[in-house]
């Protein structure tokens, strides 16, 4: 695997973003902008701060655990070249927050942020069974404990078409699977998602056509790839609920709906795991679901995306890159695999 | 009846205009050309269940004006349709030919819209009174189409559901309703055909 170091970068390469964060640490030292950066509350003043994409100003971080929004006051920086930054430009909080899917909240894109109010991230445990040394059940607090959050800026490609670039934070996922010291046996992760129809309208539809709980799946290889990544946050703040709260994957280099949301199983298995769109349409959705503009799917083309925010008169249609732009990093898992059968 | 004419005109429009305005307003969220062109679809599906529900409305309330907008509100059902098509022509693929005859072909829902928009594009064109005199008895078979057009927006809609069935459910209940009572209503003409 190849990651650039920090040297390796070109000053080209460094972005008007960078700049700009680099600005305004300057005139924070010098307490030019104290009373904008202090406003939104004293609390959050230093969360965030260095960060490539700090909360934006006047934000109400969605509750948390005290704990944890400890951790949050030292997030490293993401570095400043790819794999884990991109120079693109982000999507708006608002839109990271306000326009996806999570099917148990609801269909639209507005649901989840409109429906998950009810939705309780504290207390939270995740069950860890399978293949390993330690199974169990774990508490948020111990699940975190360990780890030291960074920032990673990622491209998101969802299947129907549309792209954001999502400022992350939490850990490499291989970092959390190694505590639990998966067996020789261990070949496939699965991951479920929370079940709470009270706090969940989407699961309480009648004519909801899936089998709940949310399910997802990688190899082993590719959950120890040190692109996947355990998220907890993102721009510099706790995961609002309709984002997955209080813990969810990110797998940026395969299509949105692998990255499953608000984790409380992880299983380690021999065999690979049944996952929820495989279930529902194995003929449009495959186990590994790569970002492959190659692959046809029958209702959204893949050969390019809509990068958000976009409007009418301008927008933002781009090429779908193999493996989402990753391919350097994650190609070789792949090899000798006839991708467009093992889709 | 100039009033009523008007009145439904004018609130047939309305769904449109807030479409505008939202565009004017910048107020469709970050991916405006998905978000109209689900709008638009909707008010499509919509008007066309409407003007099925015409005829019915008339017999079992006994008014003539219901019969008297029925054209009306299939031209909008035609009207929100053509937004729905340009919309995702021009903003969803960019006029971009190529793609848009892969799509036609390729994707399923596609070509069923698409189908469903072949038959009302044809009896929007054929709804002038002179057509309706010009063609005769071959109008009524002609207009019976409108059921198809119904059956296949509804097939369109099933095969872009993603988790859950309940819009679909909803609306097709609807044209379930509308062709019962159609097939209920003409039991003695179906029959007699049939005999
Ligand atoms: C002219 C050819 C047509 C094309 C190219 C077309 C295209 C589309 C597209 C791209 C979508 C969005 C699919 C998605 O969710 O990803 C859609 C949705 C939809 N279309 Fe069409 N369509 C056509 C004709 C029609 C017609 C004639 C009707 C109804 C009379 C209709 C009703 C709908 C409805 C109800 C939706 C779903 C809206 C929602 O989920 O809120 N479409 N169509």
């Amino acid at each position: 695997m190849l990651i650039k170091k920090p040297d390796d970068i070109k000053s080209s390469e460094i972005t008007p973003q960078s700049i700009y964060e680099g600005r305004r640490e300057f005139l924070k030292g010098a307490g030019i902008v104290a009373g904008a950066s202090l406003l939104p509350g004293i609390a959050t003043a230093q969360v965030g701060a260095g960060l490539k994409a700090p909360a934006p100003a006047g934000l109400q971080a969605s509750p948390a655990a005290p704990w944890l929004r400890e951790k949050f006051t030292s997030v490293s920086p993401a570095p400043d070249a790819e794999p884990f930054f991109t120079e693109e430009a982000l999507t708006p909080y608002d839109d990271v927050t306000r326009y996806n899917n999570f099917y148990e909240f609801g269909m639209d894109k507005s649901d989840p942020s409109s429906n998950s109010g009810e939705f309780k991230t504290d207390p939270w445990s995740v069950e860890i069974a399978g293949e390993v040394a330690k199974p169990g059940n774990y508490t948020l607090e111990d699940m975190l404990k360990p780890h030291d959050l960074e920032e990673r800026v990622y491209r998101l490609r969802c299947v129907e078409a549309w792209s954001m670039v999502i400022p992350w934070v939490g850990f490499p996922l291989a970092d959390l699977i190694k505590r639990f010291e998966p067996t020789s046996k261990a070949k496939f992760v699965e991951f479920e998602t929370l079940v709470d129809d009270d706090s969940m309208p989407g699961i309480r539809s009648r004519f909801a056509i899936v089998r709940w709980p949310y399910r997802e799946g990688l190899r082993m290889d590719e959950a120890m790839n040190p692109l996947t990544f355990m998220a907890v946050g993102l721009y510099g703040q706790t995961l609002p609920a309709q984002n997955g709260a209080p813990m969810r994957l990110v797998v940026p280099w395969k299509y949105g709906f692998k990255s499953i949301k608000s984790i409380v199983k992880i299983n380690f298995r021999e065999t690979m795991p049944n996952t929820t769109w495989v279930d529902l349409q194995a003929r449009e959705y495959g186990f590994y679901a790569n970002v492959n503009p190659a692959v046809h799917h029958p209702r959204w083309r893949q050969d390019m995306e809509r990068r958000l925010p976009q409007t009418l008169f301008d927008r933002k249609v781009i090429p779908t890159l193999p493996f989402n732009g990753y391919g350097e990093q994650v190609a070789d898992l792949y090899k000798g695999m006839d991708l467009s059968r093992y889709y | 009846m100039r009033g009523v004419r008007s009145g439904v005109f004018v609130l047939a429009l309305v769904p449109f205009g807030a479409l505008c305005l939202r565009v004017v307003q910048n107020d469709l969220g970050p991916d405006p050309a998905k978000e109209l062109s689900l709008a638009t679809g909707e008010w499509a599906l919509r008007f066309l269940l409407l003007a099925l529900a015409m005829t019915p409305l008339r017999v079992l309330t006994g008014r003539l004006e219901f019969a008297q907008r029925r054209r009306m509100i299939g031209l909008f059902a035609l009207f929100y349709s053509s937004v729905h098509l340009l919309v995702w022509m021009a903003f969803l693929l960019g006029f971009r030919w190529g793609a848009i005859a892969e799509e036609l072909v390729e994707r399923p829902y596609i070509t069923l819209g698409f189908a469903a928009y072949v038959i009302l594009f044809a009896l929007g064109v054929t709804s002038p009174r002179v057509m309706v005199r010009r063609l005769g008895r071959n109008w009524r078979r002609l207009h019976r189409l409108v059921y198809a057009a119904g059956v296949l927006a509804i097939a369109h809609l099933v095969w872009i559901v993603r988790t859950d069935l309940v819009e679909a459910v909803a609306y097709g209940s609807v044209l379930l309703g509308l062709l019962a009572w159609r097939v209920y209503f003409n039991r003695g003409a179906i029959f007699r055909r049939l005999a």
